[in-house]
């Protein structure tokens, strides 16, 4: 889960690494009460989950008050790449002498953690990364030591940030890595991370990314969670504790286990190319290996519930749960609809396959559920799935 | 002979009293897999399904003489337990618990390397390890395919399974399923070098899907090591990026970690990826009727 930039700051606040102060406006006229609480001048910057908003026009500096309604005014709304500007930062502008980059991620590709550091941070860090490599410090964190002060001062030193800088630094850096660790962040980034004309050393940008799978332990995670941004689908879905993911398609899925499903979305995209309007998949969603009556019809529930899906294919793989099972639950779970108003009016293509697949199929035969079909193979039901979608669209 | 799982292998159960755990013990000992006892601090001295209960993974070893353990305990117990497997040293520890957080994984990870890698971890968020005919550690449907020829290694399960139904009539020496989280303890390449090695492992598949770069390290070990032909698979073309596709790990973030990148690199390497599972069986199929 990522956070808002100002979310991230608050947070590094709680830690004790200094940034300036702020507060976030959803209207033009809570920008402006913003900056008349604020000091002197103020930066506008928009609230997204996305990179590049300066390049995009997403961070403006006003004068005052009444400039600083003028520019939110311009930000929200704004689309950048694809997210909707629904909250701007009105934060104090600081004296700018120096821009650094620093972060703490998780290194997939070795297995452990990674610190990046470098004296030349700000809006054009990747391309410095790509021409001047050398310039940008890659330092492995041993995860069974962590970072003390020594470790911070290393990287910091290894980034080349100069002296004036350092120990105002290497506190920022020591506190990050609390940050990283404490709150089970895969990314904590801070870019730039400045030097004022006066010398002090903050961050006045800030980029965390938290595990979900800590959630656990970390209830208060909870509150991160943007239900503005959440498709409403996929909301109600979480609710079920269904894993689902909604795409633009006209062809709902459903199967078990995140690869199949996955494998079945590009499957039903590659089927969909050679039939008019070229359906494609609406939705990922893996009711897992149980794959039970009650899970299918609330994952039928939800994928029929979205007006754009023009037929769905359900793609189960009988393993530990056998395809008579699986049809059973499938039968059921037509009833559960039915008896809830909601009965399935949308074709249905179904391909069982694995264990006990020929029963799995008796059974769906002999039930002669309105609108299903049954079909033996995964790239033939895809076909067919895509089809049906064509003819209904 | 089949990779690090064999008929001579004895299983112990960490969590074997749970529900998953005694389920899928008893899964296990149906497909004929040697499981020999449990782990369980709080239930020491007891039996369950047939099998005594220790207190530790050591004193499970001392007494059954295990060289394999499969970890089922929850999420936030994980991180200790595969800890205390490392430090008893069994040589095989595979962990099924989908939903361990990173830190604790990287921290575990770490641990082992720092003493001597003498354990290796299969997973975690993995379906396990089987190797048809003489064992299986983990939860694998045993009954969907045969022993022979193929190695197979993946990142999912399902699609594991999959293949290994539509490969059943061939059969496989080992079936690995590496796990779909983003740090993970055997990778590709360990399984493609022990394939490699395996003189029963005629051919092998390779399935990957979005996310890291797991795939192109594997294409570039293929390309140096592998003399014996793989067969690839890659799901996710279709996934848009900046969304978690199930797996903790399949996410495409920015212009990394596609399918797209990760199906060319396999092919610049001469391996021949399928478009779709049953195009990918029939590959192997090709290439092992051509042999």
């Amino acid at each position: 889960m990522d956070l808002f930039e100002h979310q991230a700051k608050e947070l590094f606040a709680e830690y004790g690494i200094p940034v300036p102060r702020g507060i976030v406006a959803h209207t033009a006229e809570e920008a402006r009460a913003a900056a008349e609480t604020l000091t002197g001048r103020v930066v506008v910057k928009a609230q997204v989950k996305t990179g590049g908003r300066g390049k995009a026009g997403g961070v403006k500096l006003a004068d005052g008050p009444d400039d600083a309604y003028e520019k939110a005014q311009q930000i929200l709304g704004m689309d950048i790449k694809g997210h909707t500007v629904r909250k701007v930062l009105v934060e104090e502008a600081s004296q700018i002498a120096e821009e650094y980059y620093f972060s703490f991620l998780l290194d997939r590709a070795n297995r452990t953690f990674l610190s990046i550091c470098s004296a030349a941070g700000g809006m054009d860090i990747e391309e410095v990364a790509r021409q001047t490599p050398e310039k940008v410090a890659k330092v492995p964190i041993d995860p069974l030591t962590g970072v003390d002060r020594a470790k911070a001062r290393e990287i910091a030193i290894a980034g080349g940030l100069p002296e004036r800088a350092l120990d105002g630094a290497v506190d920022i850096i020591e506190k990050l890595w609390a940050v990283f660790v404490d709150e089970d962040a895969t990314l904590v980034e801070v870019n730039p991370m400045i030097l004022t004309v006066d010398g002090a050393v903050r961050a006045i940008d800030g980029k965390v990314t938290l595990d979900d799978n800590a959630l656990f332990r970390q209830p208060d995670h909870q509150k991160y969670v943007d239900k503005a941004a959440e498709d409403p689908l996929e909301a109600r879905a979480k609710e079920l504790d269904l894993n689902y993911v909604k795409l633009d398609g006209s062809v709902g899925i459903i199967g078990n286990g995140a690869g199949l499903v996955m494998s079945t979305l590009d499957v039903v995209a590659y089927a969909g190319e050679s039939f008019p309007g070229q359906p494609k998949p609406a939705n990922f969603l893996d009711i897992g290996g149980g794959a039970s009556a009650e899970v299918m019809a609330n994952g039928l529930q939800i994928i029929l519930s979205d007006p754009s899906v023009k037929s769905v294919f359900v793609n189960v793989f009988g393993g530990i749960t056998a395809c008579d099972a699986v049809a059973n639950g499938i039968v059921s779970a037509f009833k559960l609809l039915e008896s809830r108003g909601e009965a399935v009016t949308r074709p249905l293509v179904v391909r069982l396959d694995g264990n006990n697949a020929a029963l799995g199929r008796k059974i769906l035969t002999d039930a002669a559920l309105p609108g299903v079909e049954l079909v033996d193979t995964m790239d033939e039901a895809a076909k067919r799935a895509a089809e049906l979608a064509a003819v209904g669209a | 002979m089949a990779i690090w799982l064999t008929e001579n292998s004895k299983i112990i159960v960490q969590g074997m009293t749970g529900s998953e755990g005694t389920k899928h013990t008893r899964r296990m000992l149906a497909a004929g897999a040697k499981v020999v006892g449990g782990v369980n601090a709080r239930k020491a001295g007891i039996i369950h399904e047939g099998l005594p209960v220790f207190g530790t993974v050591k004193e499970a070893m001392a007494e059954t003489g295990a060289d394999v353990s499969v970890v089922f305990v929850p999420p936030a117990a994980t991180k200790a337990a595969v800890m205390e497997a490392i430090d008893a040293e069994i040589p095989l520890c595979v962990v099924i618990t989908e939903g361990v957080p990173v830190h604790d994984t990287t921290e575990f990870w770490a641990y082992a390397v720092s003493k001597g890698n003498k354990t290796r971890i299969i997973g975690p968020n993995c379906p396990g390890i089987a190797s048809p005919g003489k064992s299986n550690a983990g939860i694998i449907p045993a009954d969907i395919t045969n022993p022979g020829p193929i190695g197979l290694v993946s990142k999912s399960g399902t699609l594991t399974y999959q293949l290994m139904y539509e490969l059943r009539d061939i059969g496989f020496s080992t079936c690995v399923g590496i796990g779909g989280d983003p740090v993970i303890g055997t990778t590709h390449i360990d399984a493609l070098k022990a394939f490699q090695e395996d003189p029963e492992t005629e051919a092998i598949v390779l399935i990957g899907e979005i996310g890291g770069d797991a795939e192109e390290r594997a294409a570039a070990f293929i390309e140096k090591h592998v003399t014996k032909p793989v067969v690839g698979y890659v799901a996710g073309f279709t996934a848009p990026e900046g969304k978690t596709m199930g797996h903790a790990g399949a996410i495409i973030s920015g212009s990394s970690g596609t399918a797209q990148a990760k199906k060319e690199a396999l092919e610049k390497v001469g391996v021949r990826v399928g478009r779709t599972p049953s195009e990918t069986a029939r590959i192997m199929r090709e290439i092992i009727k051509s042999r």
